[in-house]
This record gives structure tokens, C-alpha cells and sequence, in this order.
């Protein structure tokens, strides 16, 4: 058997977790830039506000309804969802981490499965202030139907052979790995649950779709065919992509957005211990103004697998450079490091002299000082010191759990 | 007189080109008798942190709790995997704030104690939420 226990309202979750006067208040968390709701209470959530509604659209509903809004603080909720992870490896030490907020965990060889998902369920969310529900099942795919159903009653739920009542209380299109288009392929050869799918031939399955459905129906039937991964050894890439609060049209705070990104990957990078061989940059205008668009990206190796911010940002301004077309209001860019390695499968370039020692001490002292005295204390000077395009985030809440400055305040 | 061309050579630029030159550190010397008897420097975390994923940071405001040498701008350790059991310095919710206290039992009522004359008990009702334990108070100054 094995479970997924996925946090519940995750986002809002960790906001509550320091604000006992946020109980019961509707909560939403705002999307990078402060574009669009990307998460809800389920307070939030029982007043009707959606995933993906403007900001600037339902800004006075929210207003009206006395609801929270908060900007997105990624830096809070990396560290509560390492708590979040640690808290379930202490219980079972296979866990596949599966998105920020979800993760599988192989119950193979345990007993008890009633009392230790309870178990599991209280202890994270006392340990961590975040709920969880878990559901569990012989197949990851039935494993996400049960935490569904754990999520609508008391949080934990235990599928222990496939149910054909509950199976067709499930919409086929909301059966993982079933996506919107499957969805409508699906309606037209009347195949409307989750049973339906269930009862296809699964052969039949694969010719008439792909390999994933074939496997999908057979794990609906209890056969597992998508294997628990343990967490990958290294990331596949590392990303950094924002839009803008404002338009950009020059060159130079275009670079220095550029260069603040392809830092933040750097030390991404560092901390994943990893080195990229290859750094790819996109940029591009708004894609709703289709009169004067332009969207262009480009990649390049590096000699040598590198995750020094100085190399970084100059192989960036390199692609810039080369990108950067006048007379166009940018909106985003995004830097993406690729062919990530581990030091030791690095491959040494043989026409240069190894000055990696050096930088590496350099990027040590650097990435200490800034732990130490806060994000960006000391920085790359290209990276800009004004930013007046840097991201709107209104509403952003204190780093409760990773900045000095921003500790949570107990009154004595 | 006929020009003709015998032989063309390549034309190139000779760059200075560095070669790495692999160096490796072998020290020949008398080993170290220390060795043997190596041991990890002290570590604050170890003293402080038991249970890294369920303790959190907070920052006081107040002097409610100088007596258990809880002072203002003091940085809690605060273990939300222990037990509150009576007698221990708590972190509570009340009144939708976080607080400290000593939590007490006392003619079978729960009370968050100050440890401070000047301020008095707070009642514990069904509204607040023990928060925490605290388990370590720091002070830099």
C-alpha cells in the first residue's frame, strides 16, 4: 500500500500558521506580481472566490468579504514544506516528494494503516501547524482518489480494494494523470467517471489513447504501474522567471532584471549543490499585446559546469545581448539552467586554467555573509540597485522562519 | 614572369594558451598524534535544537516573564513536538496574539502565569490554543 498526504490549502495554511487571529478568517495567496488568486481557504474558497481571478477584478469582493490577502512568500513556504516533508520521513523513511505540497509515501511492510495515517495526520499538524490529509491505496492513482474523499471527511481515508460506488462519484477528467483534453476525448466515447475508465479494456485503452491511459486504467483496477520514485538525485533544471510590475523598454534595467535572475539561479544552483552545464534566457513582451510582440530565447553551454554567479551573469548578458530587440515593452524574462551535474561528474575543460578553487571560496564567503545578514546584503552590482521593475507584492507577509528580521513576535 | 602558387600554408593566431597544471597536496610528515582523539567542535544547534522540523524562532516583546530570565528582544526556542505539560513555559494564543507564560494548574483551572509582579494570570478557556513548548531563550547582546 502507499499513501499521498497532501497539505490542505497549503499556501493560506502557512500564513495562518503564525496568525492565530487569521482562524477562520478567508485567506487568499496572490500569484507572483500580484496577478491572480493562486490559492484559497477554505473559507475563501465557500465564498466563491476561483483560482485564477484577477486581483485587480475581485479586489473589492475580497475587500467586501473581509478577506486576507497576501502576496506569494516563497521563501515561507519552501521552509514550512521541508518541515512538512521531514515530519513525514520521521514515520516512513521511503517518501517521494511530489510537489511542494504533496507527497507519496511506500506504507509497504506496515501495519495498522487506520491508526498510523491518524497518527501521521496529528503529528505533522502538530509539529508543523499545517493540516494534512492523507489517503491511502494499492495505486498512486487510487491513492489520489482516497485523499479527495479523506479531504471531504475526517482527513484520512484508506482504499483498500478498489470500490465501484465511489469510483463512480468521481468525475473521469478529475482522475490523475486524465487531463482537460483527455477529458473531452473521453465524454465523446461516453466515458464520464472514473468506473467508466475502470471498466476499459486496458489494451483497448492504449490504442485508442496513449500508454498513459492504458497504465491509468490499470491502476484504477489496483495494479500498480506507475512505480514509487524515490526523490530524483538531482533536479532535471533550475528556473527563474518573473514578470515585471512595469514594462521594461530599456536595455539596461532589462539587464539588470537578467542579471538579478540569473543570480537567484546561481544560488538555487549552490544550494541544490549542483553545477549547470547549459544556461538558456527567455524573455518576451505581454502576450495580450499581439500588435507589438516579440518573444525570443537562447541557450548556450558553459565550457566547464559552473554555478558561479559571476559566470552565470556574464553568459547572461552574453544572451542578452544577443536577444534584446529595441522598441518593445518587455513583460518577463526567465533564466534556465540545464544539464545540471554533481561536482564529481563534472567534466574539467582542458584549456584553462582551474580557477574554480577561488571562485568557489568566493561564492562560500558570499552565500554565508547573506545567510547570515539577510538576503542580498552583499550582491552583484549589475544586478541593480533601485529595480523599479522588480515585482509588485503588496501584501507580502514577514519570512517567519527564515530571516532574523522577521522572527514572529510572543508577547511577555 | 609567372606567378603561381606552390603551397598554401594555414594561417593562424597563436594564442597563449594556459594549461591547468594538477596539483596534488601530499605531506609526508609525522602524523598528527592528535588524531585519535578528535571531536567535533560545540555547536549551538545541538544544545538548542532537538527536533529541527517542529521548532520554530520567536522574538519576545515584553517583560511579563523577566523572573524565568525571559527578557525583552530575547529569541525563543520553541518545540511544538513536546508535550505542554503544567509547570512548563508555553507559547499560547490569546486574544489573537502569540504570548509566553508559565502554564500552571491551580485548583483544577488552567492559568497562564507570568513571572513578573506587575502582571497578573490569564485564565486558559476554550479559545486558547497552547502554541507550543518553549525550550531555550537566547539573548545576544
Amino acid at each position: 500500500m502507499l499513501a499521498i498526504a497532501d497539505c490542505n490549502n497549503f499556501y493560506a495554511s502557512c500564513e495562518r500558521a503564525f496568525r492565530s487571529d487569521l482562524i477562520g478568517r478567508p485567506i487568499v495567496v496572490l500569484s507572483n506580481n500580484d496577478g491572480c488568486i493562486i490559492a484559497r481557504s477554505a473559507e475563501a474558497k465557500a465564498l466563491g472566490f476561483q483560482m485564477g481571478d484577477a486581483y485587480f477584478e475581485t479586489r473589492q469582493k475580497l475587500e467586501n468579504n473581509n478577506v486576507k490577502v497576501f502576496s506569494s512568500n516563497y521563501a515561507l513556504y519552501g521552509d514550512m514544506s521541508a518541515r512538512v516533508m521531514k515530519t513525514l520521513n520521521e514515520f516512513c523513511p521511503l517518501v517521494e516528494i511530489y510537489s511542494i505540497d504533496e507527497a507519496f509515501l511506500d506504507l509497504t511492510g506496515f501495519n495498522n494503516l487506520e491508526s498510523l495515517t491518524k497518527n501521521i495526520k496529528y503529528q505533522t499538524e502538530q509539529w508543523t501547524g499545517i493540516p494534512i490529509s492523507i489517503g491511502v491505496a494499492p495505486t498512486k492513482t487510487l491513492a489520489k482518489i482516497a485523499n479527495r474523499i479523506a479531504k471531504k471527511q475526517t482527513g484520512t481515508y484508506i482504499f483498500k480494494t478498489p470500490d465501484p460506488k465511489i469510483l463512480q462519484s468521481i468525475d473521469a477528467g478529475d482522475v490523475w494523470g486524465i487531463g482537460r483534453k483527455l477529458k473531452h476525448h473521453l465524454k465523446d466515447m461516453n466515458i464520464h467517471t472514473a468506473l467508466d475508465l475502470a471498466m476499459l479494456d486496458p489494451r483497448a485503452a492504449r490504442k485508442r489513447f496513449n500508454v498513459v491511459v492504458e497504465r491509468t486504467v490499470r491502476e484504477l483496477n489496483g495494479i500498480q504501474c506507475i512505480a514509487f520514485d524515490q526523490p530524483a538525485p538531482h533536479p532535471k533544471n533550475i528556473m527563474v522567471s518573473r514578470g515585471f510590475k512595469t514594462r521594461i523598454t530599456s536595455k539596461k534595467m532589462m539587464q539588470e532584471a537578467v542579471g538579478l535572475y540569473a543570480s537567484r539561479t546561481a544560488e538555487k544552483a549552490r544550494t541544490k549543490k549542483v553545477f549547470a552545464s547549459n544556461i538558456t534566457l527567455f524573455i518576451r513582451t505581454s502576450p495580450f499585446n499581439k500588435k507589438n510582440y516579440y518573444s525570443n530565447s537562447m541557450t548556450i553551454t558553459f565550457p566547464e559546469a559552473t554555478n558561479d554567479t559571476l559566470e552565470i551573469i556574464k553568459a547572461s548578458t552574453w544572451l542578452l545581448k544577443r536577444l534584446f530587440r529595441p522598441g518593445y515593452d518587455y513583460q518577463k524574462a526567465g533564466i534556465m539552467l540545464t544539464g545540471l551535474v554533481f561536482d564529481t561528474e563534472r567534466q574539467r575543460t582542458l584549456f584553462k586554467a582551474p580557477s574554480i578553487q577561488k571562485s568557489t571560496l568566493l561564492m562560500k564567503t558570499m552565500d554565508s555573509i547573506n545567510q547570515k545578514y539577510g538576503r542580498e546584503t552583499i550582491k552583484i552590482a549589475s544586478t541593480g540597485t533601485n529595480r523599479s521593475w522588480s515585482m509588485a507584492r503588496e501584501n507580502l507577509s514577514p519570512k517567519y522562519t527564515t530571516s532574523w528580521k522577521d522572527l514572529p513576535i510572543a508577547k511577555a | 614572369m609567372n606567378n603561381t602558387i606552390t603551397t598554401i600554408y594555414p594561417f593562424s593566431f597563436l594564442k597563449h594558451i594556459n594549461l591547468p597544471l594538477f596539483m596534488l597536496k601530499i605531506s609526508a610528515g609525522f602524523p598528527s598524534p592528535a588524531d585519535d582523539w578528535l571531536e567535533e567542535p560545540l555547536d549551538l544547534n545541538n544544545l538548542l535544537v532537538s527536533n529541527p522540523p517542529a521548532t520554530f524562532l520567536l522574538r519576545v516583546s515584553g517583560n511579563s516573564m523577566k523572573g524565568a530570565c525571559i527578557d525583552d528582544g530575547s529569541i525563543l526556542v520553541v518545540d511544538r513536538s513536546k508535550k505542554a505539560t503544567p509547570g512548563r513555559i508555553v507559547v499560547a494564543a490569546v486574544n489573537n496574539e502569540l504570548t509566553v507564560k508559565r502554564y500552571i494548574i491551580e485548583k483544577g483551572r488552567g492559568l497562564l502565569r507570568p513571572e513578573n509582579e506587575d502582571y497578573s494570570d490569564i485564565p486558559i478557556d476554550e479559545n486558547t490554543i497552547i502554541w507550543g513548548v518553549v525550550t531555550g531563550s537566547v539573548l545576544v547582546y
